[in-house]
């Protein structure tokens, strides 16, 4: 049976991963790492509206090294999240799909994330 | 007997019976997020120490306790949204796709309420 030039379905086993491919389930990733990052957001304004010895139990696990990690992650996750949902939205308004400009935008996404996480904690 | 016409009772619903709200909710929280998300971080930077005394007066300023309850909102509806759409797609049965779905959009008020509680708390609630 012949299906050249026909789109085959992606068998993410044995797909080379398209860099679109990549950035969309970061995206879904990147959204449940913020779902719990919301859960942690809740947790500091629980903290800062108790009282002294609240807050410093939740500053001291933020400034321990899992605490760090997951700060970071949270962050990385929020400035991808940002750069894709943008790039979603300009989809939704019909631009961008082409696939050329598909494939550069998602780069582009992937290097604004290390850019914007890098220079947040860098700034803070 | 309604007063609506067929049509007017039909109009952008659709077979999915919901329309295109779940959609557009979660366009509209996009932009909301993106603005007061980017907002929130610009304000963490301009933040000198971290100390409770700081956050909470920054917090108590009647700009910033509004604009957190906002984010604060957009976000939990965001979430809500999209963890939903990640439920349906990956949980099978409907046993446990609608208890997900359930104990998942109860989670999100919990945590947005216990945020909204705190905001108020420090922002009207008087001396720490």
């Amino acid at each position: 049976m012949s299906n050249h030039g026909r789109p085959l379905s992606p068998h993410l086993s044995v797909y080379r991963w398209p860099v679109t491919m990549a950035a969309s389930i970061s995206h879904r990733a990147s959204g449940l790492v913020l779902a719990a990052g919301l859960v942690v957001f809740a947790w500091w304004l629980v903290a800062l509206a108790g009282d002294a010895a609240d807050y410093r139990a939740f500053a001291n696990l933020a400034q321990s090294i899992p605490g760090r990690l997951a700060l970071l992650a949270f962050s990385a996750a929020f400035f991808y999240h940002l750069a894709n949902g943008i790039r979603h939205l300009v989809w939704d308004l019909g631009y961008g799909f082409e696939l050329p400009t598909a494939n550069a935008s998602a780069w582009f996404v992937f290097v604004l994330t290390v850019v914007l996480t890098a220079g947040f904690w860098v700034a803070l | 007997m309604s007063l609506r016409s067929p049509l007017g009772r039909v109009l952008g619903h659709g077979s999915a019976k919901e329309g295109t709200g779940h959609f557009w909710s979660q366009r509209l929280t996009a932009i909301s997020n993106a603005v007061l998300g980017v907002w929130f971080l610009a304000a963490m930077l301009g933040m000198e120490s971290f100390t409770q005394a700081e956050l909470r007066a920054w917090i108590a300023a009647p700009v910033n306790a509004v604009l957190l309850t906002l984010l604060t909102l957009s976000l939990a509806r965001h979430a809500s949204l999209g963890v939903q759409v990640v439920i349906e797609d990956y949980v099978h049965g409907p046993l446990m796709k609608v208890s997900s779905l359930i104990v998942m959009k109860f989670a999100h008020i919990v945590v947005a309420a216990a945020a909204l509680f705190a905001i108020l708390k420090i922002a009207v609630g008087g001396a720490a």
